[in-house]
């Protein structure tokens, strides 16, 4: 264990080193929000809509306040002078000017109540909180309030939501569509004009529930000798949460504390800032009790934020070698009755649409719709999911047109090693121009394609073009490329505890993404120290003043590298005072095992908790001249912009030509995530994406009726893939340093998700050659693929 | 999602059971496994006044295998049936079926009885008890009765059952020991109900079959026997071609419903597939 | 109503509503909350325990019914006697980053329990199968199958351990 001399290491990252999380998790010991029991505590539970669309005509709430153990019970119109509804909901709908000035963004404002008191929108939708003292009588009050509706008529479908004479969700709203863009890469018309092949496509992502396996919760308890608010919630970014309620609520950010605890999961939904939090917190402050919401099940798939849901019409330029020179894609973003991201996840399939491929002219309009349906964010994957479906499903349409080899024609599209950094004539959401930074894509198809077998099984195939075996096996692609760690920023603190240990403190709350194990391996480095010594700890507003979130793959990007510089600047603190108390110059100082020693000789040496107290303030403090006393640094990282991960991704699959039953064997996936700070997390967020992927793929739709009733309430219903479902899973994976952040890292939580379905699709239609089939719905239930397979029969 | 409220009596012998259940004039509900009455619980879709436990009563555990019989006792586990090797030995379409039920921790739990009594018209027991014509024993203060299954079912979770009425025991009589027979279906996910099952019988002597039985489910309200199938089969040479046309029978003979997780036509293609390849199994295991 | 039942290898008595979930009682009762509700269906798994060593829902069965009998839950496995005082099969999941939000791992960990207990030496299609009634969305489970593997290498070689100073003692006679 060699210390070098400039303050960092390559020791623990890069390393696969246990996780520093696992053992209260593994022993029961880990806190969720629903563990934190807090004396007096009351329950709350929610009246829900049980109407798509309707006029609220009355609400009598007089036997549920006669119920045993009710506290309260609360209507919207109840707070309506202490509670403001929700009309900002998340940070980055502030448009920047240069996503102004291509896009034109138009985005209405919708606002959202925190309980609806004169008309509720969907399913779901919060009317009455009752308060009570426990959850079972809580639920059997909420029995008790009585709700009289008058229903309004009902938009389900958005593509009926844009037509005229369509009913309309918020009356102001006239043609349903709440938020829009268009942007134009290159001489679109003129391309098209000049193509020898045009053709049209229309793809469809269902809506999907990320389902975490912790459902959302919250706890909120108010202190009046401090006058603080302190709110636990199963939220991805409790700073924003923090904000909304300051807002909502009239009162300072700096009376409110949100923690966030273990959570369960989170993977997009728990992004957004919900009524619940906002309510309990002014529950807890009006009652002077604590009290606590815990969503059910049964709640959590009407309540909590759907996703996907993207339907788009895609025209595609071509000429005979399959070479696209250009693509127009309208679509619509299903938004749901309220739409609380704006253009997020619309945006990002246009960004992202045209992946690893050239394209060079490119139209894209996006369109948010609103129905009378749960409201859409963001699930992992967050918008690329969907454009991939359409991309790399138009890749291999366009391939059986011609003729040719898909992998072929996806190879003669790929933007060459070449030609990157690679600017793609359109602005990134952050309104950076998006430049695809680095990557070799044509060496990484053709490393997977080898992995894949896909050449033999070609093969195979021409020698046996026609096949009477009712099980077939079909090997198909797809492509990813990924806009990793957004801004932006996000903040650490980095100090010395009394006892001298390093304290790492992030403002990215993680759910499971082994923020404590990563974060510490980098803090390691800096301080010659076993991740083990770092004191982690994140998820806490009263921690880091201000922060972020965890979303869109940009934790070990973002907040890692804000702790690398935080960890640095303090690295270089601890020298200074060090060797004030040594009396040799810094530059000749090692931080290292919990000392500071002169380099070359381990015992002229002051631990770190001397150089703790030596920072102290008051007369006997040993600071650098010019410095304030202290050993706690502070840093905000604020990225220039995203930097792209990328990658492929070979499904294999076997389908029952009889049952339409598709199983998958097994995925391949090549994927550049930039240097990683711990391969076996790493692995760990593909394998868990791409299984979302498949699920994605083949099993998950919430699915309502033409009455905006949701059929998909339970988990027998919506179907999560099991155990049962895993395929085999080969990774390969490249890592070539990005230079958009001082830790070289690029994002990977979300990669693993988003090709798995055009990957499984183009292998279903590979599977069925030589049968011409379309499969440009999702999910690819068994009946689908048979009613596929019959129209292609006709 | 916590469950209403409601008096808990455990009952102390099937007498007892019965007299609480007639207590209660219609308004308790018997609670075996509770594998599919605690999720309606939870989800306030039932609301009982009381619950009579009858796990607690020795006399109706365990299951026995006689020769040409199988008898099932009211909390007789589903897990118990599929751990016993000599069941699968004797008729394999009940280890084939029972296997596919949920998964190990329902199976731990949920009984043979539970689960017909509750009636899924997608669920395996009430399908098999159709397909080896299972008589059920059913108490109440008033004396006892024997009801097959052929009249038992009467509609989505629904029986000719009373509701102060306590099911003791199910029989199933086995099929010939050398006849075959199988248990085919077709889920979503491993564990998942079924969208649609096929349970065969057959009987073979001199290269014909002397015997045929099928039953379908998931394509009804209940479980389903197809008769007219069967009689394509009776005195027929086991085969392909002869199975794939008991298969478009079946087809014909079943109206299936319509859900999010396949419709009547696909339900009924299902239906047509899977009968082909029961059949073809339960033939292949015919002596 | 008081019920008393044996819970990790400790007699307790509680009063409980009727209608109060096993769950419910061992979270909120008893502070035992390894015991997650993910679902309070019986999809989920994730309030799997052992009843008399089987895997049940404590989702579905309420705190009155388990009177009188043995419950164990996540936090009663550990016996000391694995690494670190842990159970094998949470040494395996540690060992195999067989979790990430932890929020599925009690279950988990409990029904790799029984399967092991069942069968020392699962085949890869009894594992897939076993264990298919415990959702998991964080890790796509192929970490989960690398650590039942583990414990079940980790719980043989203990009980090869365990069973050789007997056979010493023999050879020396
Ligand atoms: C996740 C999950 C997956 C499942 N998957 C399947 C599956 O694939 N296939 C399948 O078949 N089942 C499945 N089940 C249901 C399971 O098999 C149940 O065990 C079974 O349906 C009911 O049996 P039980 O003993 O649990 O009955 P309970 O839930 O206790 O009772 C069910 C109903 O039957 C009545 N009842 C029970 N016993 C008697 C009796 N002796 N006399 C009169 N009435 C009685 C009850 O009053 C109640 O109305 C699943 C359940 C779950 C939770
Ligand atoms: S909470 Fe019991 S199975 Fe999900
Ligand atoms: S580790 Fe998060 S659900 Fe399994």
């Amino acid at each position: 264990m060699t210390a070098t001399d400039r303050g960092h290491r390559d020791e623990w990252v890069g390393r696969s080193v246990p996780r520093k999380e696992d053992l209260p998790l593994v022993t029961g010991h880990g806190r969720y929000v629903a563990d934190i029991q807090l004396p007096g505590t009351a329950e709350v539970a929610f009246l829900r809509s049980p109407m798509a669309h309707a006029r609220i005509t009355g609400i009598d709430v007089s036997a549920a306040l006669a119920g045993e153990g009710v506290v309260t019970v609360v209507t919207g119109a109840d707070i309506r002078a202490t509670v403001l509804p929700f009309t900002r909901f998340v940070d980055q709908e502030f448009t920047p000017p240069g996503l102004e000035r291509a896009a034109h963004p138009v985005i209405l404002p919708c606002p959202m109540p925190v309980l609806a008191s004169e008309r509720v929108r969907y399913v779901g939708e919060p009317v009455v909180a009752v308060v009570a003292a426990d959850r079972a009588l809580a639920e059997d009050a909420v029995a008790l309030v009585d709700v009289t509706y008058e229903a309004l008529p009902v938009v389900v479908d958005p593509v009926l939501a844009v037509q005229s004479g369509s009913p309309l969700v918020h009356d102001d709203i006239t043609d349903n569509v709440q938020a829009t863009f268009e942007v134009r890469a290159g001489d679109v018309d003129a391309a098209f004009a000049a193509a020898p092949h045009v053709e049209r496509f229309n793809y469809e992502t269902q809506r999907q529930a990320a389902s975490p396996m912790e459902t959302r919760g919250v706890l909120a308890v108010h202190t009046d000798v401090t006058d603080e608010t302190t709110v636990w919630t199963s939220s991805q970014t409790p700073y924003m949460v923090r904000t909304r309620i300051s807002e909502q609520l009239g009162i300072a950010e700096e009376s409110i504390r949100v923690v966030v605890p273990d959570m369960g999961g989170g993977f997009g939904p728990k992004v957004q800032v919900y009524p619940e939090e906002v309510l309990l917190a002014h529950l807890a402050r009006t009652l002077g009790r604590p009290v606590r919401w815990i969503e059910d099940r049964s709640e959590h798939m009407i309540a909590t934020a759907h996703s996907r849901d993207q339907r788009h019409t895609v025209e595609v330029a071509f000429d005979d070698s399959g070479l696209i020179t250009a693509i127009r894609d309208d679509f619509l973003m299903d938004a749901g009755a309220y739409n609380p991201f704006s253009i997020t996840c619309a945006y990002n399939s246009a960004v992202h649409f045209r992946s690893v491929y050239q394209v060079p002219h490119f139209q894209v309009r996006g369109r948010c719709v609103l129905t009378n349906k749960t409201p859409n964010g963001p699930y992992r994957g967050c918008g690329r999911p969907e454009a991939t479906f359409a991309m790399d499903r138009a890749v291999y349409q366009i391939a059986r047109l011609l003729g040719l080899d898909p992998v072929e024609v996806m190879a003669r599209n790929l933007i060459p090693a070449d030609a990157m950094p690679y600017p793609r004539g359109m602005p990134y959401r952050d309104g950076q121009e998006v430049v695809y930074d680095c990557g070799d894509f044509p060496a990484a198809l053709a490393q997977l394609r080898a992995l894949s077998g896909y050449d033999e099984h070609a093969r195979a195939r021409q020698a046996q073009p026609t096949s009477t075996a009712v099980t077939r096996r079909g090997i198909g692609f797809a492509s990813y490329i990924e806009g990793t760690g957004i801004g932006p920023y996000e903040g650490a603190v980095v100090m010395l505890d009394s006892l001298g240990r390093v304290v790492v403190r992030s403002g990215s709350a993680p759910h499971g993404q082994s923020h404590d194990t990563t974060m510490s391996q980098v803090a390691a480095d800096v301080f010659g120290l076993n991740p083990d010594q770092i004191i982690f700890s994140a998820g806490d507003t009263s921690l880091v003043p201000n922060g972020i979130g965890t979303f869109a793959s940009r934790s070990a990007v973002v907040a890692g590298s804000a702790v690398l510089l935080a960890g640095r600047r303090l690295e270089q603190r601890v020298r200074a005072i060090a060797s004030e108390l040594l009396e040799i110059s810094a530059e000749d100082l090692v931080v290292d095992a919990g000392y500071v020693h002169v380099r070359g000789d381990a015992t002229s040496r002051v631990s770190l908790a001397d150089v703790y107290r030596a920072a102290l303030p008051g007369p006997q403090a040993r600071i650098p001249g010019g410095t304030e006393p202290g050993t706690r640094e502070l840093q905000y990282f604020v990225p220039p912009t995203v930097t792209f991960g990328a990658g492929f991704l070979a499904a294999t699959v076997s389908v029952d030509l009889e049952t339409g039953g598709v199983v998958v064997e097994r995925i391949d996936i090549i994927h550049d995530c930039g240097r990683m700070i711990n391969p076996v997390v790493v692995e760990g967020q593909l394998q868990g994406g791409i299984l979302q992927g498949i699920g994605g793929a083949l099993y998950e739709s919430v699915v309502y009726d033409e009455n905006g009733q949701p059929l998909t309430t339970t988990f027998m219903d919506y179907l999560l893939p099991t155990s049962a479902e895993v395929p085999e899973i080969r990774q390969i994976h490249l890592a070539t340093t990005s230079d958009r952040n001082p830790l070289g890292v690029k994002g990977v939580g979300e990669a693993g998700a988003i090709a798995p379905p055009a990957a499984i699709a183009n292998a279903v239609a590979d599977a069925l050659r030589p049968l011409e089939v379309e499969l440009n719905r999702l999910p690819l239930s068994p009946p689908t693929v048979i009613e596929a397979i019959t129209r292609a029969q006709r | 999602m916590k469950a209403p409220r409601f008096e808990y009596r455990a009952a102390t012998s099937v007498a007892h059971a019965t007299e609480l259940l007639a207590e209660y004039d219609g308004d308790a509900k018997v609670l075996a496994g509770g594998q599919s009455l605690v999720p309606l619980l939870n989800f306030r879709l039932s609301n009982p006044a009381a619950l009579v436990d009858i796990n607690g009563l020795g006399e109706l555990g365990g299951h026995r295998l006689g020769a040409d019989e199988l008898h099932v006792g009211a909390v007789c586990r589903h897990r118990e049936i599929e751990r016993d090797p000599q069941i699968a030995a004797r008729c394999p379409a009940i280890a084939d079926a029972v296997a596919q039920i949920g998964h190990v921790a329902i199976r731990n739990r949920g009984t043979v009885v539970g689960s017909i009594a509750h009636a899924d018209p997608a669920a395996e027991w009430p399908g098999l008890a159709m397909l080896l014509d299972a008589q059920f024993t059913a108490r109440a203060v008033q004396g006892e009765r024997t009801i097959a299954a052929g009249a038992f079912f009467d509609g989505f979770l629904s029986t000719v059952l009373d509701p102060t009425e306590v099911i003791t025991a199910v029989t199933f009589p086995l099929p010939p020991v050398a006849s075959g027979s199988a248990w085919i279906e077709f889920a979503r996910r491993h564990g998942d109900f079924a969208l649609v099952g096929v349970g065969a019988v057959i009987e073979c002597a001199d290269e014909s079959i002397t015997s045929a039985r099928i039953v379908v489910t998931g394509v009804s309200d209940t479980p389903v026997r197809v008769a007219a199938a069967e009689r394509v089969l009776h005195g027929a040479q086991p085969g392909e071609a002869l199975f794939a046309e008991a298969g478009r029978v079946v087809a014909t003979q079943v109206d299936p419903i319509s859900d999010i997780h396949g419709d009547a036509t696909y339900r009924r293609r299902l239906a047509q597939v899977l009968t082909r390849r029961a059949l073809a199994v339960a033939a292949d295991r015919a002596a | 109503m008081r019920i008393s039942m044996e819970v990790n290898g400790r007699g307790v008595e509680v009063d409980v509503e009727d209608r109060t979930s096993l769950a419910d009682c061992l979270r909120d009762r008893l502070g035992l909350t390894g015991v997650h509700l993910g679902c309070e269906h019986g999809v989920c798994g994730a309030c799997t325990v052992l009843l008399d060593g089987s895997s049940v829902r404590s989702c579905l069965l309420f705190a009155v019914q388990a009177a009188g009998h043995r419950v164990t839950t996540v936090e009663g496995l550990a016996d000391g006697a694995g690494q670190g005082g842990l159970h094998p099969v949470q040494t395996a999941f540690m060992a195999c980053h067989g979790l990430q939000c932890g929020f599925c791992t009690p279950g988990l960990v409990l029904t790799t329990c029984e399967l092991l207990a069942e069968d020392p030496a699962p085949t890869a299609e009894e594992v897939r199968a076993r264990l298919s009634g415990n959702l998991c969305r964080c890790t796509g489970y192929v970490k989960i199958f690398e650590a039942v593997d583990r414990a079940a290498e980790l719980m043989r070689a203990r009980s090869g351990t365990a069973a050789a100073p007997a056979g010493a003692a023999e050879d020396t006679r």
